[in-house]
């Protein structure tokens, strides 16, 4: 009996050893793109595997969250940030090969689900009014802290004077898409999200959304840089994002484009 | 159905689980045997990442082992390649974070032995390792089997320190439950309805398997 106990140890041990050689280390370029890019950068990987034969993977994530990644050495090979600053920072301490380029300028909009008692309009007055009355429950933006279209909201919302009677009713999302996530669950009356993410036709079918003016709020400068590892496939990706094809996808969801008088 | 994300997700845990049933077996076994000044603090220390947010371990990590950091340059200088963002680098966190699992209840299986059964086989004149092998361990199977089988499970359900320090690369870094998270963001929910269904069924099967094979064992010991 021992002898049996012993060899199934051995030979559980021995199986797992067997079965699991570590995965190996692909050669593919890894992106890190904010996620307000979540549907739009995801279009333009698919056109470019398509046009070029060649593939990228995609991580989404909050710009800061990335940013902080990139300096403890993280193997992305593009970076591209919903903000610019982040990008200027990580020039400057040597992480990219240059400032990179201005890709695109994206907007915020409020965004409501079906069924929500407050109605979008461009200048918030159904959110000031229901806010005023004790209506809202919740209202979803990214977190201002550290993710750029949370920022953005939060600006607007300033200029607005809502935020300061907002705060008790925030809640906010570790980027712009978990924002939406939380706007359009049903458990919020809305939220401020991206509008390259209104437009996605994941997002689109939940729910009515205003644009806010862009006044209200600095520019969402959208920059991307190669980074210090960035190989060929890599820099053929940074120079297709550059290209008509990519640019006519980006305009689709609703970006700026830099030549385009953003 | 991300299958890279799951079969990533098993290669962590299998992989956490080969590393850890020596320790468990080892630490275990000396817990639960020996007494000594500070073994207070050195069973609170193998009990922390119980306790402590996967967010303050996660933390250190990207500190302790990110770039610039004295053990990320020896790892770099050895393999040649950097620790946090890699597989590797997730290895290592799962084997520190399911200490707690791996340890804990093999040393209440140690401890279950009775102390004449030890002194018996040492008696008979067996070594060390000779009575670990042939006389305790079958009898503290049971609990190294829980141990390893928590260790299993547990990986397979860590999401923050992942999240922290993964970057969520596919086929690296990617967990199942990262992939989760993300399919959630990107509104594909019956994407992540299915995925989580399916870590629901294989968490079920892994636990139950142990419940019955301990009791299978208890059976054929008594």
């Amino acid at each position: 009996m021992p002898l049996k106990s012993s060899s199934l140890v051995a030979a559980l041990a021995t199986l797992l050893l067997a079965w699991s050689p570590a995965p190996a280390r692909s050669d593919t370029p890894v992106i890190a793109a904010a996620s307000d890019l979540q549907f739009a950068v995801t279009e333009v990987a698919q056109a470019f595997t398509a046009d070029t034969g060649m593939s990228v993977r995609l991580s989404f994530g909050s710009t800061g969250n990335f940013s902080r990644q990139i300096r403890e050495g993280a193997p992305f090979q593009i970076f591209m940030a919903a903000d610019e600053e982040f990008i200027i920072d990580l020039a400057r301490d040597g992480f990219t090969v240059d400032e990179g380029d201005l890709y695109a300028v994206g907007r915020i909009v409020l965004m409501v689900p079906h069924g929500s008692s407050l109605s979008p309009d461009e200048n918030l007055d159904a959110l000031a009014e229901m806010l005023a009355a004790g209506e809202i429950s919740r209202f979803a933006i990214a977190n201002p802290d550290h993710a750029p279209y949370g920022m953005r909201a939060r600006e607007a919302l300033i200029k607005r004077g809502l935020w300061d009677d907002l705060q008790p009713f925030l809640v906010l999302g570790e980027n712009v898409s978990q924002a939406a996530q939380f706007a359009l669950s049903g458990n919020a009356e809305g939220g401020i999200i991206a509008y390259s993410l209104a437009l996605a036709p994941e997002v689109a079918p939940r729910g009515r959304y205003a644009l806010i003016p862009e006044e209200w709020h600095a520019p969402l400068r959208q920059r991307m840089a190669l980074l210090n590892n960035a190989d060929s496939a890599a820099e053929a990706f940074y120079t297709y994002m550059k290209e008509p094809a990519a640019r006519e996808i980006m305009r689709r969801y609703g970006f700026v484009l830099p030549e385009d008088g953003g | 159905m991300d299958w890279t994300a799951l079969s990533l997700s098993l290669q962590l845990a299998a992989w956490t689980v080969a590393i850890l049933l020596p320790v468990s077996i080892v630490m275990g076994r000396f817990l639960a045997y020996r007494q000594f000044r500070g073994k207070g603090l050195v069973e609170a220390l193998v009990m922390l990442p119980l306790v402590l947010p996967p967010t303050v371990f996660g933390f250190y990590l990207l500190v302790a082992f990110g770039r610039n950091s004295p053990v990320g340059d020896l790892w770099q200088s050895l393999f040649g390649s950097q620790l946090v963002f890699t597989f590797e680098g997730l290895v290592l966190a799962s084997v520190i974070f399911n200490l707690p699992f791996a340890i804990q209840p093999a040393q209440r299986g140690f401890e279950a032995i009775p102390v004449e059964v030890r002194e018996a086989a040492a008696c008979c004149g067996m070594s060390s390792p000779a009575s670990l092998w042939q006389v305790e361990l079958p009898l503290a199977w049971p609990g190294v089997m829980t141990a390893m089988v928590l260790t299993f499970a547990h990986t397979l359900g860590e999401f923050g320190i992942v999240l922290m320090v993964g970057g969520s690369i596919p086929g690296e870094t990617k967990t199942i439950a990262i992939a989760i998270y993300d399919r959630v963001q990107g509104f594909d929910d019956r994407g992540a309805a299915i995925m989580s269904a399916v870590l629901v069924a294989i968490s079920l099967f892994t636990i139950a398997l142990t419940y019955w094979l301990s009791a299978r064992m208890g059976r054929r010991l008594s």
